[in-house]
């Protein structure tokens, strides 16, 4: 259980691309070693959950915590573009989703 | 623009032959809440882009959602009118993709833990030996979230493929959807396309019936994937399916599965593999294209969303929400067909022309049933066929139409007049009665004028006259024409033909 799990560069750059994370390929040994010493750390939860402890999601024992449906405001498109990379006819304008078959 | 790829096909009479059908339909629907989902941001429909968002819903840093109740209600009462199971307790998933179309990169939803399930939808279908009813089974209904609207740019036809880039409205972004999904529907043979059909079209009806949506198929309010497979026998294990996405319109469905299921006999009969895929609906040709096959980036990854709390709707909630939902349509129909004394073919050509709910407000408004249905079904019927739009969605209402036929009931119109009240009420001129006034429609009731317009086609056609006198009473339809013309067709054609033949001195 203490074996700490082995993450490659190629994992940290494939995680890196999906997060949509710029990483220079000189830190991704750097990250590698992080992540795997983060989830041994994580990993060692398995060693106290018991077969009688049902696995939770959330932390407080609250169910049903609802809101009225009454409208609040919303951004103006300004401020909804604000931290866009490019716009264009008030709306973000991102790269071409499909890779061309 | 569609490709114009043409995939071979096989004639429908020899894929039943050779093939039973297997159906599986998935159905989105947008609430009409009046805010999304997790945040309170409006969701009118056709809003300026991007002025209908907020940090929650553009998933920026910090930004925590909190469940909209009656969009959660929304779901109850959708997964009781499916005779569904609810939940005693279920969460919230996150289903995590890599598309723009969801800014937080993940579109909140539910996985493992549906808030309804198990429950069925019995849709009637006209097969050669009469109506006869399938029951639909309902695999689950659950919540989520819709996502903003991407349109391609650059490119030749708009489509995804060979866009240079893409621009993103994020309005629609955390509308609160309910997914309503069947279980494999078998044992409908050739009646597969019909089955479809009657099954979005009676769901349509339901949520209509509760209220919890528009369900404009033309705007996307209520969305439908038709999944089809084909197996040699009921025995066979089942077929590779395909998904076919961008069916928004009632006949689009049947048309889509029918021709699915011909393209996909068309295949396994040259002993090829249908491709497990998504594919898209051409309205246009009539065709499906390929979409994409089914790959990596399926792997959503779904966890429990740790920023909401689960749901736990009590019994007594669920029950009081049982005991409040309106009559189900088809029990309705039932109800309404013998209060009425109709026979089942006049009501199929209320139910048909979706004019039930508005015939029964029209009588309810104090109109007899029998002419409620006469226009309805007949004018306003085709006057919505004429305008390519669905009847409730024309601007009459039961209340004028019953005032209508009050007018009609009185001797005060007939019925080439209420037409013409009717088309006019259609055209923005006004209430019935505002038209009525505006345009000086009224059945000439006087005799006076009647008698002269009487006499003086008489004289206009003295060779009529004769033949009516010699008794031909027949001829007297010339008259009578004559003098509907020369008063507008404001007369009333029954007191014009009395009076004619008291003139002539003639007993009818
Ligand atoms: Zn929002």
């Amino acid at each position: 259980m203490s074996d700490t799990p082995s993450i490659t560069r190629a994992d940290v750059a494939h995680l890196a691309s999906l997060a949509r994370i710029d990483l220079p390929p000189e830190s991704l040994d750097h990250y590698a070693e992080q992540l795997a010493v983060i989830l041994g750390a994580v990993a060692q939860v398995a060693e106290v959950a018991a077969d009688d402890i049902p696995p939770m999601s959330h932390p407080l024992p609250l169910v049903n915590v609802f809101r009225t449906d009454e409208v609040r405001p919303s951004l103006t498109s300004d401020e909804a573009l604000s931290g866009a990379p490019s716009v264009e006819s008030d709306r973000f304008r991102v790269p071409r989703i499909l890779d061309e078959a | 623009m569609s490709t114009a790829i043409t995939e071979p096909v096989v004639p429908y009479d020899e894929v039943i032959a050779e093939f039973d059908p297997v159906l599986g339909l998935e159905v989105h629907v947008e609430l009409g809440t009046a805010t999304k989902m997790f945040c309170g941001c409006p969701t009118e429909f056709g809003a300026e882009p991007n002025t209908q968002t907020c940090p929650t819903c553009l998933g920026l840093p910090g930004s925590l959602p909190v469940v909209n109740a009656i969009g959660v209600e929304s779901a109850i009462r959708i997964g009781l009118a499916l005779n569904c199971s609810i939940a005693e307790w279920c969460r919230f998933a996150r289903k995590n993709y890599f598309y723009p179309d969801m800014p937080k990169n993940f579109q909140t939803s539910q996985y493992d833990e549906p808030i309804c399930f198990n429950g069925y939808l019995d849709v009637e279908v006209e097969t050669d030996d009469g109506m006869r009813t399938f029951r639909v089974e309902i695999e689950r209904a659950h919540m989520e979230e819709d996502t903003g609207k991407t349109s391609h740019q650059g490119g030749a036809t708009g489509r995804i493929h060979g866009a240079d880039y893409s621009l993103v409205d994020y309005n629609r972004a955390g509308i609160p959807l309910i997914e309503i999904v069947t279980k494999p529907i078998t044992g409908t043979g050739k009646y597969a396309p019909e089955v479809a059909k009657a099954y979005v079209t009676a769901l349509r009806e339901i949520l209509r019936g509760l209220g919890v949506s528009d369900v404009k198929m033309e705007q996307g309010s209520l969305r439908c994937d038709a999944n089809v497979s084909l197996r040699p026998s009921p025995e066979s294990p089942l077929g590779t399916r395909t998904e076919t996405k961008n069916v928004n319109s009632l006949r689009s469905v049947e048309r889509s599965v029918r021709y699915e299921m011909t393209r996909q006999a068309a295949i396994l009969r040259a002993g090829n593999k249908v491709m497990q895929e998504t594919r898209h609906w051409h309205e246009d040709t009539g065709v499906t294209t390929s979409g994409r096959p089914k790959s990596d980036a399926d792997d959503y990854r779904y966890f429990p969303e740790p920023d909401l709390v689960p749901i736990a709707p009590s019994r007594e909630w669920v029950e009081q929400l049982r005991a409040a939902l309106p009559e189900n349509p088809s029990v309705l129909r039932a109800r309404v067909q013998a209060a009425w004394g109709i026979s089942d073919f006049e009501m199929m050509a209320v139910v048909k022309a979706g004019a039930l709910e508005l015939v029964a407000a029209t009588v309810a408004a104090g109109a007899d049933q029998a002419a409620a249905r006469k226009w309805w079904v007949g004018e306003v019927t085709r006057i919505a066929n004429e305008r390519g739009v669905e009847l409730v969605d024309l601007p009459i209402t039961p209340v004028d139409i019953a005032r209508v036929e009050a007018m009609v009931g009185a001797g005060a119109l007939n019925d080439k007049l209420a037409r013409q009240v009717i088309e006019a009420v259609l055209a923005g001129e006004g209430s019935p009665d505002d038209v009525v006034a505006t345009r000086g429609l009224a059945v000439v009731s006087d005799d006076g004028p009647l008698l002269e317009a009487i006499d003086a086609a008489l004289a206009e056609a003295p060779d009529v006259a004769e033949k009516i006198l010699s008794g031909k009473l027949a001829a007297a339809g010339a008259i009578v024409g004559a003098v509907m013309k020369a008063t507008r067709g404001q007369a009333d054609a029954a007191r014009v033909r009395e009076l004619l033949l008291e003139r002539l001195g003639v007993a009818e």
